[in-house]
């Protein structure tokens, strides 16, 4: 293990023509320091990759900058000239534009619609054509193609977010800041996502990037600065740094290295705990849908559906969970027919959820870190009549799951909806992992982690398999299904399209698969 | 039976106006997230402040800026208790109705009886010598054709201008459009307030066209028909106008079965608009979910 330099790295690569510069950047919430005194330069045509942990202060940085939190100290210029931030239409008035970790598009929109509430001088009528001629520029010069009529609820990950990004350079943006953007990707739009990026720097945008994964760093910073605990660690140029010293520098001195899963040899009788059965269900308002599919998962075993968002995974989870019932075929939790039951039953069942959309279907925002993870065990935490509850000892049990598992949470006594992204995740799976179900359904189990957190997450996963339960993983990320998976099940457009042992076959096969076949060079293999 | 039909359509749609005004203002509103069921009062308190002012300058058009006002001044009250102090909704626009109910019965006692210069009728000229067609359509108070213009125009406001886009974008996703650069807080006031202007020119009609007099708590729940029209209407300003004359209809449909004396109780009789809402909330209330402004949901499901 590498000790890390110094904290003096960062200043022999202060860049020439900074054009935006954040001073001293401070800024606390309740019980806790966010940023403190943060330093940080861009230039004009660059592109910065911010790094840090869950709830390093990324996010809350940005949306200082943004003028969404108001700083409690520090300064921040643009072009040498100080300006002040107190609300997101001061940012887009000096040209700093945001993608949010999660989206901030109206579903019930059209795609000109939404572009037009990002139009700064926007003349009373809404005068669409105008609108599609500016898309129609955009589209030919960067590539970033969308449909103005379709309606956002109608489009898949990626294509929110090229609207997103035509919308930051509709609004005249110089600025951009992207925050975790390539967690909603395909691998093959994240190349395409790169591109882009890559043009509008050569165009002279100025880019900050937020994301944990050190390959998509490596490929696109020109320069990285560290976060941790609310600090600036150090800025490295990426010509002058590998992804070891970038992992270094994230986690401190703490030993970083790949934990290899042992990975118990399944009983070659296993029980199948998860069956489904030529499964269909009709799309809707722009849904997938599903049509014949059937799959199942053994105990002691893992199984990975791979696929682009909204090829029918969504839908899968709904069905065996209960809460969409299918227009055909059945769903067997260890024989027995669970076609028509209640969620709430199947749930009582032994199967575990670690939903798509944490914040929405996970948690309740408003309770705290302690009540939230009790909410599914009520009968274990809050044993006889549910009258009484003894916190204190409820807080210690947690504790002490949190301790076995490794997965830190801070601040349990605070309301969920304050947690950073990836600490929300980490309640998730702390709490589905701990109830040691027989059926575990995880969609995308380590979306918005940091690096430490999601080998954490794997090793979690696994040994739970290795416990003897099934479990079902639903993700995008094809390195993380290949690490994770016994067995893969490729989806697109509602159908299994393809069923492997991991052994046999290549990222590159599934890929091609996931994407419907045919666009080899769209997607390209990762160098792991 | 002709007659009857004549009579049914042309009073369907003097009694469908101010249903269509109180609907269309809850469109207003509700579109960009604040249900106001303090409509109810913003009509009282519109019909009452109009018909006093008329009864002192004998003027009715100052009488439906009194009442504009009034409906504004009542609905501001709500905007402030939601928006500003961010109380429950459904709570604040309950109260307000009560508060109007007691304050316009208060002041408007010594006008009970009061007589009045009424709206006057405008003939269109032209269009009202066609025959049949002239007699419905072209005769009526200024107000009444107001209402019915209104509702393309508000129609083209919320749909091909910026206002009604950020007015929506608000009733949408408020962080949404806050991270566009607009200010929600200010949206919703001036939708709230725009919606009870239009709940006092429902109140005018009332007080100043229809009735002609001023009777406490004469509203009659004209106010909440119109939140439940929101829904048949799918927040849409020009399905609301088929729903106001469907319900103008059935207005006209009781007074013309009294009239002519058949044998049916009155009370039931009193009782068919609001069975009419009942049953089409049972028909339409659940499907018709998914057209709600989003922000709305939390609002009636608690989610968000
Ligand atoms: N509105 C808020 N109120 C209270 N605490 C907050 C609020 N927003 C963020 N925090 C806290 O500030 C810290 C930094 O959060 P932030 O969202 O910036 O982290 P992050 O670096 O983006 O993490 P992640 O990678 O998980 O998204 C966290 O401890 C978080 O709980
Ligand atoms: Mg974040």
């Amino acid at each position: 293990m590498r000790r890390l330099g110094s904290g003096a790295r960062h200043l022999d690569c202060s860049v020439t023509g900074v054009y935006l510069r954040l001073e001293g950047i401070t800024k606390s919430f309740p019980g806790i320091l966010a940023n403190s005194n943060i330093h940080l330069e861009v230039g004009r045509g660059e592109i910065l990759a911010l790094l840090g942990e869950n709830g390093a202060g990324k996010s809350t940085l940005m949306k200082v900058l943004y003028g969404f939190y108001r700083p409690d100290a520090g300064t921040i210029s643009i072009d040498g000239r100080p300006v002040v931030l107190d609300s997101p239409s001061d940012a887009i008035r000096a040209g700093i534009g945001m993608v949010f970790q999660s989206f901030m598009l109206i579903p019930a929109f059209s795609v000109a619609e939404n572009i037009a509430l990002a139009l700064p001088r926007l003349g009373v009528w809404l005068d669409s054509g105008q609108i599609r001629e500016r898309l129609r520029d955009l589209a030919s010069r960067y590539g970033l193609a969308a449909d103005a009529d379709a309606k956002v609820w109608q489009l898949s990950g990626g294509e929110q977010q090229r609207v997103e990004i035509l919308k930051l350079l509709v609004s005249g943006a110089r600025i951009l800041i992207l925050d975790e953007p390539t967690s909603v990707l395909a691998p093959h739009e994240v190349d395409g996502l790169f591109t882009v990026l890559r043009t509008l720097r050569d165009d002279g945008y100025t880019i900050v990037f937020i994301t944990h994964k050190l390959r998509e760093v490596m490929a696109i910073a020109d320069r990285i600065t560290v976060l941790r605990k609310g600090s600036v660690v150090g800025t490295v140029p990426r010509d002058g740094t590998s992804e070891e010293d970038l992992a270094e520098m994230l986690v401190g001195l703490r030993d970083v290295r790949a934990t290899s899963f042992s990975r118990a040899a399944q009983a070659s009788e296993a029980r199948t705990v998860l069956s489904v059965d030529d499964v269909s269900v009709r799309g809707e308002r722009g849904r997938a849908g599903l049509s014949h599919v059937s799959l199942h998962v053994d105990a002691g075993e893992i199984g990975g559906v791979a696929g682009v968002t909204g090829n029918g995974q969504s839908e899968l989870g709904e069905v065996v969970l209960g809460r969409l019932s299918p227009d055909h075929g059945h769903v067997y939790l260890e024989d027995v027919d669970v076609t028509r039951w209640s969620t709430a039953k199947i749930l009582a069942h032994g199967v575990g959820v670690i939903p798509e959309d944490p914040l929405r279907m996970g948690v309740a925002p408003g309770l705290t870190v302690t009540e939230n993870m009790v909410l599914n065990e009520r009968r274990r935490f809050m044993p006889g009549a549910g009258l009484y509850a003894d916190w204190r000892a409820i807080r210690r049990a947690i504790e002490a799951r949190i301790e076995n598992f490794g997965l830190a949470i801070p601040r349990l006594t605070l309301p969920v909806g304050t947690l950073s992204g990836g600490n929300v995740q980490r309640l998730l799976l702390l709490r589905e992992i701990g109830r040691r179900p027989k059926l575990l359904v995880a969609f995308y189990p380590t979306r918005g982690l940091d690096i430490a957190a999601t080998r954490m997450a794997h090793d979690l996963l696994v040994a739970a398999r290795n416990a003897g339960a099934a479990i079902l993983v639903v993700s995008e990320d094809l390195d993380e299904l290949f690490a994770l998976c016994d067995r893969l099940v490729v989806f697109s457009r509602g159908t299994v399209v393809g069923t492997f042992k991991s052994g046999d076959v290549d990222a590159v096969e599934v890929g091609l698969r996931m994407t419907g076949g045919g666009k080899r060079e769209a997607w390209s293999p990762s160098p792991a | 039976m002709l007659g009857l039909l004549y009579a049914v359509v042309g009073g369907g749609i003097r009694a469908g106006t101010p249903i269509l005004y109180a609907t269309l203002g809850e469109v207003i509103a509700e579109r960009a997230g604040i249900v106001n069921l303090g409509v109810e009062g913003a009509i009282l308190a519109g019909a009452c402040a109009g018909f006093i002012t008329t009864a002192h300058t004998q003027n009715p058009w100052l009488g439906i800026a009194a009442a504009a006002l009034a409906g504004g001044a009542a609905s501001l009250v709500h905007a402030f208790m939601v928006v500003t102090l961010r109380a429950n909704q459904i709570a604040s626009g309950l109260a307000l109705m009560f508060l109007c109910l007691g304050v316009t019965s208060f002041v408007g006692r010594p006008y009970v009886a009061v007589k009045i210069n009424a709206v006057p009728q405008l003939a269109i000229p032209g269009l009202s010598d066609i025959p049949v067609v002239g007699g419905l359509f072209f005769q009526h108070d200024a107000l009444v054709y107001g209402a019915y213009l209104l509702a393309p125009l508000i129609w083209i406001v919320l749909t091909f201008t910026k206002w009604g886009l950020a007015l929506r974008a608000v009733g949408e996703r408020p962080d949404v459009a806050f991270a566009a650069g607009l200010s929600p807080a200010a949206i919703q006031y001036a939708a709230v307030v725009a919606g009870g202007i239009l709940a006092g020119l429902a109140g005018a009609h009332l007080s100043l066209a229809y009735a002609r007099s001023w009777v406490e708590g004469m509203s009659n729940g004209r106010g909440f028909i119109a939140v439940a029209l929101v829904i048949f209407a799918t927040w849409h300003p020009l399905r609301s106008v088929v729903g106001a004359l469907v319900f103008g209809a059935v207005f006209a449909l009781q007074l013309q079965i009294q009239a002519r004396g058949v044998a049916l109780s009155p009370y039931f009789l009193d009782m068919t608009p609001y069975l009419l809402t009942l049953a089409g909330l049972l028909l339409w209330g659940r499907t018709r979910r998914y057209a709600m402004p989003e922000a709305l949901k939390s609002v009636f499901e608690g989610v968000t």
